[in-house]
């Protein structure tokens, strides 16, 4: 008895997946514990883990594709299965709660037709029914696709419209089929009608992707669409709601970098074979400073300013297609060398993707440091739940004011605290920099 | 044009009422000595004596019962009940009685009673003191159901649901108490069953009744100037209900949101939201949505109690949805 492979939540917020590659293909055999395929969740890739057995029939959705948590992304059973009931129950299913969706509709329509001559041949009968979810697949070609791009597979030619459009459009004599729809589903609503009849005769061209801007600059080449990836758009939420809930303040001061080239310096002289990250020294320093002023590793909530008991602290780390904040936790308790390999664990799995939530959740502080990319100084949005992040510029040699007056070249670097006002004033977050700065400069101070 | 609270509207409504008909009286908890509980009777107790505003022990089914028998002999009762959420205590006086007795009767009794009193969440009174349970009666036919949102509705409709010769259950927003509006000194009566636009707009139809409208009307304010103009229908009666007022609205707007503040299963949201589907189904470019109360006993805490319930924004959202645009307001 052939069953959906449904796709599963594989991280406590993921409320949907996109396909990255799949491990198995059409007519493999799989065991429990088989790895079928890979999937990019809200934050990181996971594996998928089968827990069912049996020979991979079909696959739903393929490399690329994007499904929601609970929607039939292939099924198995039986070799030489006859599966097209299933496959017509999934279909309707489909149209009831779209959860599937594949960047390039014309790939997807390609893959599904070559599917179509690999398929194994089951019996005359059932093999026609088979056929029958892909079908539209092909008619559709005729028609042009909505900008939304978000029509599911239907088992036959089927247009969403709201009731106000398909009144309006058959008192205008218009084909409501031809008419691109913007609302969920590719809905074809009010607006939309009234869009094709201010143009009759063209709109079912002219409103396809990318043909705009040629009519109007004349260019050929058309925009780019970049679908959104899950680790994207939790850039993009997460970033937005933090900018525009906390009211940020930013505190600069320049830091002589002496004092923290010869703590490194004399930390890798010990060590033989490795050489720890200026990262993980300022990691300690700020955990340092943290331990001092209590405040600043603290977080909002509606019902309480919460004093966080560990010090975990988050490092921003460019990752392809994005970038994440991977943690040391409880960082008060710990030298800079166990920071360093902490770190560097981190950054490993950062870079392949292997990073768990447990891992990018819930930094207490944050660091970014964009110093290696030659950056002088730069302001940084908070990550919550913390509510300070500190930017951290290059070391490079600079003309000083000394106390006497004169003019000396020092090694010097910028700090810039990002604070929410929320929960830090001025004062608060001046005093923290301070004591990071009387740090970086003079380590020995820590001791004190 | 005076301006006064709901609270004064309520009182002047009843007095002039009490004034005018000798047969008309009232009773509850605490409303003769102590004035009401909410000071809804201000000063009745000291101009008509003990006859006419009887102070009741704290037995809900019994002075109900006994507004029901009193009604059924002739007399015009007005029982207030402290709060709505203890008149589930006299849930079978009110059902089984009061909305029964003219049919079972074969029309030889009228019933002109009122059951008024506050009703819908206040601030802080924890789950079983926050309820808003219009629904329960609206369910009931047989029951007349007034839900008033101005002083100015509060005072006509008061005033016709006493002379209505049928039950009617008056339920006020217990904090819409203190909420201030004009109200004219020359005596008026609103009819039952007639809604008001209470603000006029093209592009959306929202319906609800009781404290919810001046949510209403702050969506309305926000929705503006993003360039959405809002309709605001103030139902003021649920039971009988204005349809056609609703049908012609959303027939207009082609979009309709419903904003009910008590919990959204077979609410009296959701029964005008399938009926608005059913009845303007041509014309809808757009799923009706419905704003109600989270579909849980209220929270004591109080964020949470203020997330369980409409606001402005869960309608300016719901709007937005209807309109297809997203949360900046633009096309989605």
């Amino acid at each position: 008895m052939a069953e959906k492979i449904l796709m599963i939540a594989l991280s406590p917020t993921m409320e949907q997946g996109t396909i990255i590659t799949w491990n198995k293909k059409v007519g493999d055999t799989i065991s429990s514990g088989d790895i079928i395929c890979e999937v990019e969740t809200d934050k990181a890739s996971m594996e998928y883990e089968s827990i069912q057995e049996g020979t991979l029939l079909k696959i739903l959705v393929d490399e690329g594709g994007q499904a929601v948590v609970g929607r039939t992304i292939a099924v198995i059973g039986k070799k030489d299965e006859d599966i097209s009931g299933l496959l017509e129950q999934i279909a309707s299913e489909e149209k009831e709660k779209p959860g599937t969706d594949t960047p390039e509709e014309k790939t997807k329509q390609e893959k599904n037709a070559a599917e179509e001559d690999e398929k194994p041949k089951t019996s005359s009968g059932g093999d026609k029914k088979a056929d029958e979810p892909d079908k539209p697949q092909a008619s559709q070609k005729d028609v042009p696709p909505p900008p939304s791009d978000s029509r599911p597979e239907d088992p036959e030619e089927r247009v969403y419209a709201s009731p106000l459009a398909r009144e309006m459009a058959r008192q205008a004599g218009l084909d409501i089929v031809k008419i691109p729809g913007s609302g969920p589903r590719g809905r074809v609503v009010q607006r939309d009608v009234k869009e094709a009849l201010k143009r009759p005769g063209e709109y079912s061209q002219a409103l396809v992707a990318g043909a705009h801007a040629s009519a109007v600059s004349g260019q050929t080449e058309e925009d780019r669409r970049i679908p959104i990836s899950g680790i994207r758009r939790t850039i993009a939420q997460r970033l937005a709601a933090s900018k525009f809930s906390a009211p940020h303040f930013y505190l600069k001061v320049n830091v002589r970098g002496e004092g923290l080239v010869r703590a490194r310096r004399s930390l890798n002289e010990t060590l033989k074979d490795t050489k720890v990250s200026v990262n993980a020294f300022l990691i300690k320093f700020a955990a340092e400073a943290l331990a001092r002023h209590r405040n600043i590793n603290a977080g909002w909530t509606d019902e309480a300013i919460i004093e966080f008991s560990s010090i975990d602290i988050g490092l921003a780390v460019s990752v392809p297609g994005g970038l994440i904040t991977p943690i040391v936790r409880n960082c008060g308790v710990k030298g800079v060398k166990a920071i360093d390999d902490e770190l560097s664990a981190l950054i490993e799995k950062a870079k392949n993707g292997s990073l768990k939530p447990g891992d990018y959740s819930g930094a207490t502080f944050t660091i970014s440091n964009l110093g290696s990319f030659g950056i002088d100084e730069f302001t940084a949005i908070i990550n919550p739940p913390g509510s300070a992040i500190l930017a951290v510029g290059a070391l490079k040699a600079e003309p000083a004011a000394a106390p006497d007056g004169s003019v000396q070249v020092v090694q010097q670097m910028a700090l810039t605290l990002s604070c929410d006002h929320r929960v830090i004033d001025g004062a608060a977050g001046a005093e923290f920099l301070n004591t990071l700065k009387r740090f970086m400069e003079d380590p020995v101070q820590i001791l004190f | 044009m005076a301006v006064i609270t709901m609270r004064e509207a309520l009182r002047q409504a009843m007095d002039e009422e009490m004034a005018r008909d000798p047969s008309v009286f009232l009773m509850g908890e605490e409303v003769a000595q102590y004035n009401g509980a909410y000071k809804v009777s201000q000063g009745l107790w000291e101009k008509y004596g003990d006859k006419r505003v009887i102070d009741t022990p704290i037995t809900e089914e019994g002075f109900a019962g006994m507004g029901i028998g009193a009604a059924m002999a002739g007399l015009r009762p007005i029982v207030e009940m402290m709060t709505f959420n203890f008149s589930l205590m006299a849930f079978d006086q009110i059902i089984n009685n009061a909305a029964k007795q003219r049919y079972m009767s074969g029309g030889q009794f009228s019933l002109p009673l009122v059951i008024r009193g506050p009703n819908g969440p206040a601030e802080y009174l924890g789950a079983q003191h926050s309820q808003a349970l219009q629904s329960l009666f609206a369910h009931v036919p047989g029951l007349k159901v007034v839900s008033p949102s101005t002083p100015y509705d509060a005072k006509g409709l008061l005033k016709t649901s006493i002379r209505d010769n049928d039950p009617v259950i008056f339920m006020e927003g217990e904090l819409s108490y203190a909420w201030k509006g004009e109200v004219p000194e020359e005596e008026y009566l609103i009819p039952l069953g007639k809604g008001d636009i209470k603000r006029k707009g093209s592009d959306v139809t929202l319906v609800s009744f009781s404290k919810p409208v001046r949510y209403c009307l702050e969506a309305a304010e926000q929705l503006a100037s993003q360039g959405i103009e809002a309709e605001v229908i103030d139902l003021r009666s649920i039971r009988p209900l204005d349809e056609e007022l609703v049908y012609a609205s959303v027939r207009k707007t082609n979009r309709c949101v419903v904003v009910d503040e008590a919990w959204p299963f077979a609410s009296v949201g959701s029964h005008i939201g399938w009926l608005v589907s059913s009845q303007c189904f041509d014309h809808l470019d757009a799923p009706v949505e419905l704003v109600s109360s989270e579909d849980v006993p209220m929270p004591y805490n109080h964020s949470l109690e203020l997330a369980a319930q409409p606001s402005a924004d869960k309608i300016v959202r719901a709007v937005q949805k209807v309109c297809y645009l997203d949360p900046d307001g633009k096309e989605a």
